[in-house]
């Protein structure tokens, strides 16, 4: 089909309205449908998406000191100081069970990449992920976040989602 | 056409009673371009750079450095200030230093002409028009010693591509004035202005500007100011992503701070070159230049605000422009002004001369 004979310069025109009706749109209050598609950050938030990877938080009474997320940290930013203690049996005349007690967890999160390995590997349910992303510091070294400030995170950790409607047939197909 | 209404500042009904000798009146006006060339760029600067140019890209630019971040290029201004002035050791030093102050002497040589009253005119030249098409070329001069003095391959390549540009883009520009100076009959700036405002187009129909006689001259006006500006799309000299920043590249500090203030204040005289050439400058429309208000005193704050007006809108069409396209390769630069704005501005500055003629 032949190519319809087009007005030389159309283009620029077109161009031009874009721009304008941008601006135009911009200008507008946002009851109308316009304003910036910006947000203005430190005085308003995006909601961040509830699985996003903000921070890693602790859940203590879950933790084992087994140590398994402090040996797959690829970074090895994961502090973990532990003992040994005796607890009562379970039952009467039982041995007594030796318990680790955790002493120390920390994440340095100036060397953490956020690959979430740890909250993989943890067996125990101990480590989430948190979309609170506000912790930067004026100095490095409080980057260093003990157990007791990453179990602060543990509030801002979202309930599990179910998942969404079909992908339960995807989940089928993996054999076993 | 006669010019005899509008006088000089010297001549001015302010400076009139203080009758000041000449070294003191060259002061005040020295004074004036000196105030006026920062102020100018700042609101050019902060109105188009930082906002027209954020709602074109649908974000609302500067907040919080004053009212609406209005007051952003004033701190930018003071960090500029404050910055070390590097100069590179292979750098020719005294050319390097020099150019900054060559371009921005350019600018403020182009203040001088331009005619914000009847008498609110620093010099009121008869060959005002082509006194500021000189000047202008200047600021070609300084680039140049810029992209040399620099030391640095990049700078140089930019500071031939800004010659070859800017000398190429001057032809358009003058051919695109001599419209308007033949239609008008005279070169000084408010004889135009007077000339436009007692045009009638065929004698009858009252249009008071050349914008209708001079339509594609405002357009190939526009384009060639903005190729003198090295503003997109016409910014292959400072073209960031291959020459990063082209001549400005080792600038720094306050030095960096004239290019920039030169490159706005030179947009807002050209702006208001291309106001005073098309849309009829500080008069008002459908105002003859023989009324009584051009010379009443109210008309001294009137005049500076009607052209300051013009001078927005024509600031407006400039930056959009800047806002939307994208650069231009080399030889397609060229090939726009030679084979396209030049040949226009010929047949258009001989249908002028004929119509001068016939009518």
């Amino acid at each position: 089909m032949p190519k319809k004979p087009q007005i030389p310069g159309k283009g620029m025109f077109i161009g031009l309205g874009v721009t304008f009706k941008e601006m135009v749109n911009t200008l507008k209050p946002d009851s109308k449908g316009g304003g910036p598609v910006t947000v203005q950050y430190p005085h308003e938030k995006e909601e961040p998406a509830p699985r996003s990877r903000g921070v890693i938080t602790l859940f203590e009474e879950n933790c084992t000191s087994c140590m398994l997320c402090a040996r797959e940290c690829p970074d090895w930013c994961i502090y973990i100081e532990a003992h040994k203690y005796l607890a009562p049996p379970r039952r009467e005349g039982g041995k007594p069970r030796q318990k680790n007690a955790l002493d120390r967890f920390s994440i340095d999160f100036s060397l953490c990449m956020y690959c979430g390995i740890c909250v993989e590997v943890c067996p125990f349910d101990a480590l989430f992920w948190s979309p609170e992303y506000e912790y930067s510091e004026f100095d490095i070294k409080n980057l260093l976040h003990e157990k007791e400030r990453l179990g602060e995170w543990f509030e801002t950790v979202p309930d599990f989602e179910p998942y969404e409607a079909g992908s339960e047939q995807k989940v089928k197909k993996v054999p076993g | 056409m006669s010019v005899s209404p509008f006088g000089v500042l010297g001549s001015a009904p302010v400076l009139a009673g203080l009758d000041p000798p000449y070294w003191a009146a060259t002061l005040i006006k020295v004074g004036v371009v000196a105030v006026l060339v920062p102020t100018t760029a700042l609101i050019l600067g902060i109105v188009f750079l930082f906002k027209v140019m954020s709602w074109m890209q649908s974000r609302l630019g500067p907040q919080e450095a004053g009212p609406k971040g209005l007051l952003q290029l004033l701190a930018d201004g003071a960090k500029f200030i404050q910055k070390q002035d590097i100069i590179p050791d292979a750098a020719d030093r005294f050319v390097f230093k020099v150019a900054p102050m060559v371009v921005l002497i350019s600018t403020f040589l182009l203040y001088v002409i331009i005619p914000a009253g009847p008498s609110v005119v620093v010099e009121s030249l008869d060959t005002g028009v082509f006194f500021a098409l000189a000047m202008s070329s200047v600021s070609v001069i300084g680039i140049l010693m810029a992209g040399w003095g620099s030391a640095n391959k990049f700078a140089l390549m930019s500071g031939i591509r800004a010659a070859g540009q800017l000398i190429a883009y001057e032809l358009p520009m003058v051919l695109a004035v001599v419209g308007v100076v033949i239609q008008a009959g005279t070169m000084n700036l408010n004889g135009i202005i007077a000339a436009q405002a007692d045009f009638k187009l065929f004698g009858v129909v009252p249009f008071p500007l050349f914008l209708l006689t001079q339509f594609p001259m405002f357009l190939v006006f526009l384009a060639a100011a903005q190729a003198e500006l090295t503003q997109p799309p016409f910014d292959m000299p400072v073209a960031e992503s291959e020459l990063v920043g082209g001549y400005q590249v080792e600038y720094s500090g306050f030095r960096f701070l004239f290019f920039f203030m030169g490159e706005f204040a030179t947009a807002f005289a050209f702006a208001a070159l291309a106001s005073v050439l098309f849309l009829g400058g500080w008069s008002l429309p459908f105002v003859a230049s023989n009324s009584d208000l051009y010379t009443s005193t109210a008309f001294w704050l009137i005049g500076p605000a009607v052209l300051f007006t013009k001078i927005m809108l024509v600031s407006f069409l400039i930056f959009w422009f800047r806002f939307t396209y994208p650069r231009f390769r080399e030889d397609q630069l060229q090939k726009v002004c030679w084979k396209y704005l030049i040949p226009t501005c010929l047949v258009w500055v001989s249908f002028t001369a004929i119509a001068k003629v016939v009518w």
